[in-house]
């Protein structure tokens, strides 16, 4: 863990300036924001922990807690939103007993939701483990939840 | 490449890129924005460029993955060339086809063109489709004809031009002269003029000198500072150069958003065959001119879009706005004088320097110079980027560009300006797009967002959405909008919960003018413009709600109710196989009902029926 740190800190000359970034790559290759390696950061950079706590918790990228095998981000940007969002977001909140922004207890799923991404003409937009489905509606994104094995109820014969 | 060492030697270089390239070779341009990569385009670039193997085409046809074109609804797009034939909604297993009849042939396959959907007629050409033909792309048109990743076809297009001329001997301040004259806004929303900011940022006291490119975008439904960048990477490079120059600054940063790979990875490609080339760097082409930029990843919150929260948010600490009592213009990043601009007014600068200020201010309105690019979605046909001359009409950028409202349904407003912009009634679609016209009305050109609703669109709900939106981006660190954003949003989401009150019409509207007047930045400074338009424009759909407890459209979940039309149920079952909670019941080819007590209001049975028997009321 240490050595890998390292090298991303390395990769920006060690420059303080770069902090966001740096945090970035290192959430990336390992999952969440864990403590050890928070420490790990401030010790290298010698900048205070409570700086990194700061950025942490300020910067919605962030995450402090571990996140789930599979990651579902919902576009609730303005466009998706005028277009029936609302209840496409209830809908995965109650198959996943979770909210925006949580992840499933059983580590399986993060449930997020984002801004714009740029793609309105196909919105609404759901971006399951980096793959993008447009125009989904509640019946679609129930077969996606199907088939990454939750229980829900579809209509076989459609 | 190899490096250029004079304004002349890239001119050279440029005419001789323009030179090789034969005008009548096969081009085959795809669409590879992120609008039209997420309807799967990638798949079709590689079949074309598999049947160009295939066929032992290579060298003879050119594949080239551009930018967004701005079309996005009709994606994935292709142009061939040299005969400009528009394609659109290709299939992936479309590209074996288009090189064989098309390419080969000259052949037009029929299905892929573009139909009027008034007059019925195809459409062969990108310029003839009535989506493009009222606009004016000056900015965004380039996308079409490059290659994001190459520093060639940037050249090819004429591009650094503007850079040769300025260093080829004009004084930095004939150039802010230039600006001032063509007398740019800014497009980022505040519409401060920008030869103005680059003379303050040149004359204040103090070096280093600094210039930023603002591609945070924070404004949740719009993205064409995203499309330029990820589609036109050195138009925005060359913009900061000639900036640069001007003020007097030898060190720039672009803030982009981390949420955008694409725009992020091209941008640093580009820099990255900038500085090989001697465009950026010691000495740019002798001129003894030093510029470099730095590319920062913002963590993607809102506020950081303000300038002061961009600046701190570049020094590492978490972006928190200042009170600006002195302009970043004086003391800026590190409390050096700071010159900021959004990705579209850095894209207009090489376009005033090459056309002429005079030129520049022939466009637009006597206050609004220019051309503006909006992004057009919701519930409009043609969703997409279209740039317009500023003083077009609202009217026809909805109905002429963007196709009107899908469904023949009604407009019922547009939104324009994001989070701190207002919604616009219908009684105001002749009003001509301009930075002032849009602020007479309670909005704001803003980022440019421009969404469009429709009869089933609830404006408290809209109004709630930014509020809530904008509570959790508040910083917190001044009480007008930390705390009174909060409580506008309590209040808006009891009126669409059915408990709301009588006073609390009153209560919004005075608590909206405390939060405009007190916030220290324009985040909250601007916090209540969607919901005081709304309330402003909309009032009856506040007070249905308060008053009759109903939701005129549908949409607020604790005041409408799902039924079955027993005239119009046929009895598929459909609702009651998808039903979560089991309301909906029903024998096969017999009428289905919805038991109030157990429906959750999922919405699924409405989304399901094919028959449209489920309604809203
Ligand atoms: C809350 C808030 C968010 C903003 N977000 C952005 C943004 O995402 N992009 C942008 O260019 N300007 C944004 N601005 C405006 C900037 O503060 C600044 O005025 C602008 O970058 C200046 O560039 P311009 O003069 O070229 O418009 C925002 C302002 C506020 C108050
Ligand atoms: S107005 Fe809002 S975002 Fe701006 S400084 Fe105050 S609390 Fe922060
Ligand atoms: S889906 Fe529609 S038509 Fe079919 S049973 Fe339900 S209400 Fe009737
Ligand atoms: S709205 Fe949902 S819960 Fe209610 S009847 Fe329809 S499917 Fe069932
Ligand atoms: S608002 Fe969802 S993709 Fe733009
Ligand atoms: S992404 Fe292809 S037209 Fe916009």
């Amino acid at each position: 863990m240490k050595a890998r740190i390292k090298e991303i800190i390395d990769k920006y000359d060690t420059d303080k300036g770069f902090l966001v970034p740096i945090l970035q790559d290192v959430q990336r290759e390992f999952n969440y924001l864990q403590r050890e390696v928070l420490h790990l950061v401030s010790a290298f950079l010698e900048v205070p922990i409570s700086q990194l706590y700061e950025l942490g918790t300020f910067y919605k990228a962030f995450s402090l807690e571990p996140r789930g095998r599979h990651e579902m981000k919902l576009c609730t940007g303005t466009a998706c939103h005028v277009r029936g969002v609302p209840l496409i977001k209830d809908n995965i909140g109650r198959i996943l007993q979770i909210q925006a922004g949580e992840t499933t207890p059983d580590l399986e799923f993060t449930f997020e939701t984002v801004n714009c991404l740029g793609a309105c003409a196909l919105g609404p937009i759901l971006v399951v483990d980096g793959e993008y489905h447009g125009n989904i509606s509640i019946s679609k994104t129930n077969k996606i939840l199907k088939k990454l094995g939750k229980k829900v109820k579809i209509d076989e014969e459609s | 490449m190899k490096k250029v060492k004079t304004p002349e030697e890239l001119k050279s270089l440029q005419e001789e890129i323009q030179n090789s390239r034969d005008p009548e070779k096969p081009c085959i341009t795809i669409c590879a924005g992120t609008g039209c990569l997420t309807y799967g385009t990638q798949k079709l670039i590689d079949n074309f460029n598999v049947e160009i193997e295939k066929q032992n085409l290579k060298g003879k046809i050119e594949i080239r993955a551009s930018g967004c074109h701005g079309f996005c609804e009709r994606g994935p797009l292709v142009v061939i060339n040299p005969q400009n034939i528009f394609y659109q909604r290709v299939g992936f297993d479309d590209a074996e086809e288009i090189i064989k009849e098309t390419v080969l042939n000259g052949k037009i396959i029929d299905r892929l063109l573009y139909i009027d959907p008034l007059t019925k007629e195809k459409i062969f050409h990108e310029d003839e489709i009535p989506f493009y033909k009222r606009q004016m792309r000056l900015v965004f048109g380039m996308n079409g004809n490059i290659d994001p990743n190459s520093l060639e076809d940037y050249l090819a297009v004429g591009g650094f031009n503007a850079l040769i001329k300025v260093l080829n001997g004009m004084e930095p301040e004939a150039i802010i002269e230039e600006i001032k004259t063509a007398n740019v806004r800014g497009r980022g929303g505040g519409g401060f003029s920008m030869g103005q900011k680059w003379e303050a940022t040149r004359n204040a006291p103090g070096l280093p000198k600094y210039i930023i490119c603002n591609a945070d975008e924070g404004d949740p439904g719009a993205y064409m500072d995203r499309s330029l960048l990820e589609g036109n990477p050195y138009l925005i490079l060359e913009g900061m150069l000639i900036g640069a120059y001007a003020i007097g600054s030898n060190m720039g940063y672009i803030y982009v958003r981390n949420e955008y790979p694409l725009a992020v990875k091209n941008i640093m490609i580009a820099v990255e065959k900038a500085r090989e080339l001697g465009i950026l760097g010691k000495n740019i082409l002798g001129s003894g001119f030093d510029f470099d930029v730095v590319i920062n990843r913002g963590g993607g919150a809102f506020v950081c879009g303000e300038e002061t929260a961009l600046i701190s948010s570049i020094e590492g600490r978490s972006g928190e706005p200042r009170a600006k009592y002195v302009y970043p213009a004086e003391r800026g990043l590190y409390d050096k004088p700071t010159n900021i601009n959004n990705v579209e007014t850095w894209a207009n600068v090489p376009l005033i320097i090459n056309k002429g200020a005079e030129w520049y201010r022939s466009i637009g309105t006597e206050n609004s110079k220019g051309t503006k690019i909006f992004a057009l979605v919701g519930k409009i046909n043609n969703t997409g980027l279209v740039e317009v001359p500023m003083g077009i009409t609202l009217r026809e950028i909805v109905y002429d560009i963007g196709g009107g409202i899908p469904k023949d349904r009604k407009f019922k407003a547009v939104q324009v300006g994001g989070p701190s912009g207002g919604c616009i009634p219908e009684s105001h679609l002749d009003l001509p797009v301009d930075f002032d016209a849009l602020s007479e009305v309670g909005s704001m050109m803003g980022s440019g967002g421009m969404i469009v609703m429709d009869d089933c669109t609830c404006m408290v709900d809209v109004a709630l959405y930014f509020l809530k939106f904008l509570e959790e981006e508040s910083c917190g660190k001044c009480t007008p909008c930390r705390e009174g954003v909060h409580q506008m949003r309590l209040i808006l989401e009891r009126i669409t919960e059915g408990n709301g009150k009588e006073e609390d019409l009153n209560t919004i509207e005075w608590m909206g003018k405390a939060i405009i007047d007190g916030s220290l930045c324009a985040l909250g400074g601007t916090a209540p413009n969607p919901v005081l338009t709304t309330f402003r424009y909309f009032k009856d759909e506040y007070e249905a709600h308060i008053r009759e407890k109903r939701c005129p459209a549908g949409i607020c979940k604790a005041l409408i109710t799902y039924t079955v039309d027993p005239e119009t149920c046929n009895g598929c079952m459909v609702c009651a196989r998808i039903c979560p909670t089991e309301a909906a019941t029903g024998e096969k080819k017999e009428l289905h009902t919805i038991d109030q007590e157990k429906c959750i209001k999922c919405g699924a049975c409405f989304e399901s029926c094919k028959f449209d028997a489920v309604k809203v009321s």
